[in-house]
């Protein structure tokens, strides 16, 4: 080194890269920042201004809960195929309960009307039953949404990280972070993930005000949805409202590490299924027959 | 074990059964009723069942069990598991039925008889709900036939 000014780094630009850096860094730790990242403070101070703008569009006390996942739970949900009668008072109560867009219409749950003689077949399920009375003599019903899987597809895909598993195995969409390019719906086998074409609508009275910023809170256009087993009513112990409608309780759900769960109960006791098993989705979604 | 259970569900103005039967003489021959309760449409194994199977004689207000042993129809769940046995399990473990409340907490039950009518069980045929729009229906709705 003979101390003549080489190509190594010169004040200037020592100066503006050092600029540039501290710049950007307070850019992303200022900036809009993806919720699982948050700090709770900070998650606290959105949904406050959530609470603010739920509610003065809809004219009514609003409150948007973060409750986080509950240590030692792991959710799952068993459906009784030999109880279920297609009568669909379960996707009514999730659109009413989950402020679900009325128009155009959105449903997290559809309801396969399948033939007894065919066994569980989707290419030849009908969706679109709709007879004077349920059962259907010779058919039999299976109610399909998210699967919660716990080796989800559609979170894998996702180029925005903008869906999750959270700790107990509720799969989550950050309705802010999603880019709406939908290709969880491609990936999703179950066709458990809607999105919305354009603003949903919900009447201002039908609107549910207890809502969770992961789950039930009103969607912008341009997002995915899906069922979320009710975070907002399940982190605060309650079922889910499909659990609570259906008619011939042919819905189950609770918690699959506490051994008195009828959750358990019903995975050591009845015959259990799970749809599509050989593409090793893992859902936490069962199926079962009680008869 | 007991179970917390709502209220029975009886007919308006059929509680307390002795408001009738208390001076009435008992007559045990089983027979067609054509005075009172001729509503009841009775299809639970009719062939060899009537009334005084599950109805206490000496004391309407009650139902008894095989044994003898009289139970209130608060109870009457441990009537029907006589029978029934596999599916008083299920409930018991809140998997037969229709629960509400809490999943880590207190549930609410249900009666057998709130879903189904002991004298006739088998659950009736419901109308289901609006089927979902087709999603060219949806496209009309908004854009007109295209």
């Amino acid at each position: 080194m003979d101390g003549s000014k080489g190509p190594g780094l010169s004040r200037r630009r020592f100066a503006s890269c050092a600029t540039a850096a501290a710049a950007g860094w307070i850019m992303t730790a200022c900036g809009p920042r993806q919720l699982r990242e948050m700090p709770r403070a900070r998650i606290r101070k959105a949904l406050k201004q959530l609470d603010r703008e739920y509610s003065t569009r809809y004219g009514k006390n609003v409150t948007v809960s973060g409750a986080p996942a509950l240590p030692g739970v792991q959710f799952a949900y068993a459906l009784d195929l030999s109880r279920c009668i297609g009568c669909r008072r379960c996707v009514y109560a999730c659109v009413e309960e989950n402020n679900q867009s009325r128009d155009p219409q959105l449903q997290w749950i559809r309801v396969l009307s399948m033939e007894k003689e065919k066994g569980i077949d989707f290419a030849h399920a009908d969706a679109y039953y709709n007879p004077a009375q349920v059962p259907e003599p010779g058919r039999f019903y299976v109610p399909v949404a998210c699967q919660h899987c716990r080796n989800a597809p559609c979170t894998k895909v996702c180029p925005a990280g903008a869906t999750w598993t959270e700790p107990d195995g509720i799969v989550v969409i950050d309705y802010d972070w999603c880019i709406g390019c939908r290709y969880c719906m491609a990936a999703c086998p179950y066709g458990a993930r809607h999105f919305n074409w354009t603003e949903p609508s919900i009447p201002k009275n039908d609107v549910n005000p207890r809502m969770h910023v992961l789950g039930n809170r009103p969607r912008p256009a341009g997002v995915v949805e899906k069922c979320t087993f009710c975070i907002q009513r399940t982190r605060a112990g309650r079922y889910p409202a499909c659990v609570e409608v259906c008619p011939v309780g042919a819905r189950k759900f609770g918690n699959l590490l506490d051994k008195d769960s009828e959750i358990r109960y019903i995975i050591d006791n009845k015959r259990v299924l799970v749809l599509k098993e050989e593409l090793n989705t893992l859902p936490r979604f069962f199926y079962f027959y009680a008869t | 074990m007991a179970v917390e259970v709502p209220p029975p569900p009886f007919s308006e103005g059929i509680f307390p059964c002795t408001g009738c039967h208390a001076g009435m003489p008992v007559n045990r021959n089983r027979r067609v009723l054509t005075e009172m309760h001729t509503d009841i449409v009775f299809k639970h194994d009719a062939e060899h069942r009537w009334c005084l199977d599950c109805h206490d004689a000496t004391d309407r207000d009650w139902l008894h069990l095989a044994s003898g042993e009289r139970i209130s129809f608060q109870e009457s769940y441990k009537l029907c598991g006589q029978c029934h046995g596999e599916k008083l399990r299920d409930w018991r473990a809140g998997v037969h039925g229709r629960r509400t409340g809490y999943w880590n907490g207190a549930k609410q039950y249900l009666l057998c008889a709130h879903c189904h009518n002991p004298h006739n069980p088998r659950f009736r045929p419901l109308a289901p709900k609006p089927a979902p729009l087709r999603p060219t229906a949806i496209t009309e709705a908004r854009h007109g036939r295209q």
